[in-house]
């Protein structure tokens, strides 16, 4: 505790004074008030906690602040720009790929993160690749539609 | 299954809704007598009747739904705002719905039995089509015509050329009207609104992360709190010494007998101060574990069977089910805030009415000091019904005099919350060669009755639900015990089709003359599926089952795929027809077949709770398996509009065809009959 810690998160600087090994997802939920990415195991088993670390997906609960020093943290709350969605959003938005809606972030997270590096991946890559992220509400097959959608139309 | 608490029905005071509401029209409505009825016939209280408000128009025009009901996924909340915008003539985006705060919404016993669409769907129908009633009555007199010489749409009542919106013809009076008896809602066949494929309300929160979930809430001075957990159910503390965690920068510590909790600035500062209690438990020795549950609820009274009739062979087997989570991605949490007086709680729960006298009970005070607010929450699945994170937030908050927020961990969601219950079922048929199912009888132990009945024409047939009990706290989950209780049946069917040398599809044909909905749905799903026209390939099989519970009907046919060498089981693809009458909404109504069907692979194949000495020993995502993208097997989905009939619920009875169907398909491929869920070959 005491000494100051600076994260990127979304292209602003943040001084936060706090323990380095506070999760990157308290820092985030608690300090930052960005409530958008969620808890849902703790262990790196379910994918709600998904933000973008340097352009790649990383669970954030088992992530600290000292990890991402110097990196660029993404979060859910950065894709949406001047009210336009990202592709991926609008995407699982036309698509109702959700439910309950708890594991969107992390998923629409995941996404990017896939479509980043494989812009055009099959079926089969988008599980493999998803494989971390849980829905408990069972949306999966539209999540892989939703995410099909976005390739198509060029999302990143 | 959960026993429910029967509470008193508490009537909003019309002067405090409508401070809340600053004046509108107030539709109060009188329950159908179907409704009373069918409370009165399980010892419920009735919704209320006559003084209660389910619609406010405001001077602006905006129109205020209120209800009882939450949204955890299921999609009420568009299919309310449907109905309500439907029988108003409005646009959806003038109707909001204001969903399970106990100050503002009619007393509702909670959102579980897949009830929102069979009861208050129509009752939101009634309350909007009696408003625009009383809007016409009155827009006639300002306008001099009478009222069938008016129309509405947009929003606004029209004579001719003249028209006045809807807030300037309620021009923020109330009208107190009872909703006639007779009052005319909308036939499906006429449904511009409802019936029809619309995007499920405030999706674009979802996918932006803005929509704040209980967890997410926040108020000023508010502290994170963690509580106390025994190592094991049942372990009382022996001695505690919290003068370390006491030391700790910001933390709060709270004593209540058992009860002990710490309040910190943040949520791991709160779980390091925990960790620094030094306590010492007294455990409870000789609890059982998960490889002795079945013999214990099953216990070792005798059923006695009747003879089998001339010429009928009998069959007889005997199946069980494991513990199994809800796992909820959202765990319990609460956000409590104490002002002195009232004691205001945000919560994900299914039943805030039922919140509401726990928190009032565990803090000593009357209900009216209780206030719970229900945010749109993390999913539900009959595992919301109680209010834990809601008591234990309320309670901590009142002693520090400080907001508190309680959000559960992964392994105390698994630990602490309740169970989809374990159960038996033995079963006992007789049959004729020809293929005839004669007898019928279930014995039930532990998990409950729901789904028990037999659809299949017998004449006699018995069922029962045996009570145990339970080593582990248990609950409601969808479709209760349905699903388990359809899984022995439909599995036991199959062999009774084998039996016979009949097709499966062929026996329950024959067998269901009575039930023309099944026979619909079966032939449905396995027409798309092309059942009877294929040959397995090598280690796949094909399977189908079919059930009906609260008015809906389905029927699931799979291919499966058995790995030669694991002998691990894989849904290769799932054709699923459901049937709930007049379809609200096309879409989401898919989205929660599909949703349910896959939940229903979890249960029947991988997902089981073990416990051994009052512990839970996979109380993490780690341990206990729920389906991923990998078990997802081609799904499709025909869903059968029957505007000619009511609209039933749709959460919770997809969910009942897929585990016999894997079983059946299983047998199928392997010749082995699996009896337990969840199913595994032996390797
Ligand atoms: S909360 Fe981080 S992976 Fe589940
Ligand atoms: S939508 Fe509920 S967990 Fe995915």
């Amino acid at each position: 505790m005491g000494q100051k810690l600076e994260i990127d998160v979304n292209g602003k600087k943040h001084q936060l004074d706090a323990d380095p090994e506070t999760s990157l997802l308290e820092a985030l939920r608690e300090d930052l008030g960005m409530t958008g990415t969620k808890y849902g195991c703790g262990e790196s088993r379910c994918g709600a906690c998904t933000v973008l670390v340097d352009g790649v997906p990383t669970h954030s609960c088992v992530t600290t602040i000292a990890d991402v020093k110097g990196a660029k943290v993404q979060t859910i709350e950065s894709l949406e720009k001047n009210g336009t969605l990202h592709p991926v959003q609008e995407a699982f938005l036309e698509t109702g790929a959700f439910q309950c809606g708890y594991c969107v972030s992390g998923m629409v997270m995941t996404a990017v993160g896939l479509l980043k590096s494989n812009p055009h991946p099959t079926e089969a890559q988008i599980v493999e690749y998803m494989s971390g992220n849980v829905c408990r509400c069972g949306a999966y097959p539209r999540i892989v539609e939703a995410i099909q959608k976005a390739a198509q139309s060029g999302g990143k | 299954m959960t026993t429910l608490p029967v509470e008193k029905s508490t009537a909003i005071s019309r002067r405090a809704l409508l401070k809340l509401l600053g004046g509108g029209i107030l539709v109060a409505a009188a329950g159908p007598a179907a409704i009373a009825e069918a409370l009165s016939q399980r010892n419920r209280p009735a919704m209320p009747q006559n003084i209660s408000a389910w619609i406010h128009i405001g001077k602006d025009g905006r129109i205020l739904v209120l209800t009882g009901k939450v949204e955890v996924g299921q999609n009420a909340r568009t299919s309310i705002t449907q109905a309500a915008a439907e029988e108003l003539q409005v646009p959806m985006s003038l109707v909001t719905v204001l969903m399970g705060d106990t100050d503002a919404v009619p007393y509702d016993m909670g959102t579980f039995g897949s009830l929102t669409t069979p009861m208050m769907i129509p009752q939101i129908r009634k309350a909007a089509a009696a408003a625009r009633q009383q809007l016409l009555t009155r827009a006639a007199k300002t306008f001099g015509v009478s009222a069938d010489q008016l129309t509405t749409h947009d929003g606004k009542v029209w004579a001719g050329t003249r028209s006045a919106s809807y807030g300037e013809v309620a021009g923020g009076e109330a009208l107190t009207d009872t909703i006639p008896a007779s009052i005319a809602v909308t036939a499906p066949n006429e449904w511009k609104v409802l019936g029809q494929t619309v995007r499920k309300v405030d999706a674009r929160d979802f996918v932006t992360g803005r929509h704040v979930y209980a967890v997410d809430m926040t108020a000023k001075g508010m502290l994170r709190a963690k509580v106390l957990r025994p190592p094991s159910y049942g372990a009382v503390i022996e001695s505690i010494d919290t003068s370390a965690a006491e030391a700790m920068p910001g933390v709060k510590v709270v004593r209540d007998s058992e009860f002990v909790a710490v309040a910190a600035p943040s949520l791991s500062a709160a779980g390091k101060a925990i960790a620094a209690i030094k306590v010492e438990w007294t455990e409870k020795p000789g609890q059982p574990s998960s490889k002795q549950v079945h013999a214990i609820l099953r216990g070792t009274s005798t059923i006695a069977h009747p003879e089998p009739v001339a010429g009928a062979k009998p069959l007889s087997a005997t199946y069980q089910c494991a513990y199994i989570a809800h796992v909820p991605l959202e765990p319990r949490a609460a956000l409590a805030e104490w002002d002195g007086t009232r004691m205001t709680v945000h919560t994900g729960t299914q039943r805030p009415f039922g919140v509401r006298p726990e928190v009032a009970t565990a803090l000593g005070i009357p209900e009216s000091q209780v206030r719970i607010l229900v945010p749109d929450t993390g999913s539900g699945y009959g595992g919301k019904h109680a209010g834990d994170a809601a008591v234990e937030a309320a309670k901590i908050s009142k002693a520090l005099g400080v907001p508190v927020s309680v959000s559960w961990s992964r392994p105390e969601e698994f630990e602490f919350a309740y169970f989809r219950p374990a159960g038996v079922d033995e079963l006992f048929a007789t049959f004729t060669p020809d293929g005839r199912i004669v007898q019928w009888e279930c014995d039930n132990f532990n998990s409950g009755p729901p789904g028990i009945e037999c659809p299949y024409d017998t004449a006699t047939p018995r069922t029962e639900s045996h009570q145990a009990k339970s080593p582990l706290r248990q609950g409601s989950y969808r479709c209760l015990g349905a699903t388990f209780n359809n899984f022995a049946r439909e599995s036991h069917v199959d062999d009774l089709a084998h039996a016979c040398g009949l097709d499966p599809l062929a026996f329950r044909i024959r067998n269901l003359e009575k039930s023309p909905e099944l026979q619909e749905v079966l032939k449905a799903a396995a027409t798309k599926f092309e059942w009877g026209q294929h040959t397995p390939a090598s280690n796949h099989g094909f399977g189908l089952a079919c059930g009906t519970e609260k008015g809906g009907y389905v029927a699931t046919c799979v291919e499966i795929a058995v790995d030669p060498k694991t002998k691990a089981i894989r849904v290769v693809r799932a054709v699923t027809a459901f049937q709930c009458g007049a379809i609200l909404n096309p879409d989401l109504l898919k989205n929660q077949v599909d949703g349910a069907v896959i939940m229903g692979i979890g249960g029947a194949l991988f997902e089981a709770i073990e416990f051994e000495n009052g512990k839970i020993l996979n109380p993490r995502l780690s341990k206990y398996r729920v389906p991923r993208f990998s078990d997802i097997p081609k799904m499709e989905t025909v869903l059968i509009d029957r505007k000619d009939l009511p609209s039933a619920g749709a959460g919770e009875v997809p969910i009942m065809a897929i585990a016999p169907a894997i079983g059946n398909a299983v047998f199928q491929a392997t010749g082995i009959r699996l009896r337990s869920m969840p199913m595994r070959l032996p390797a």
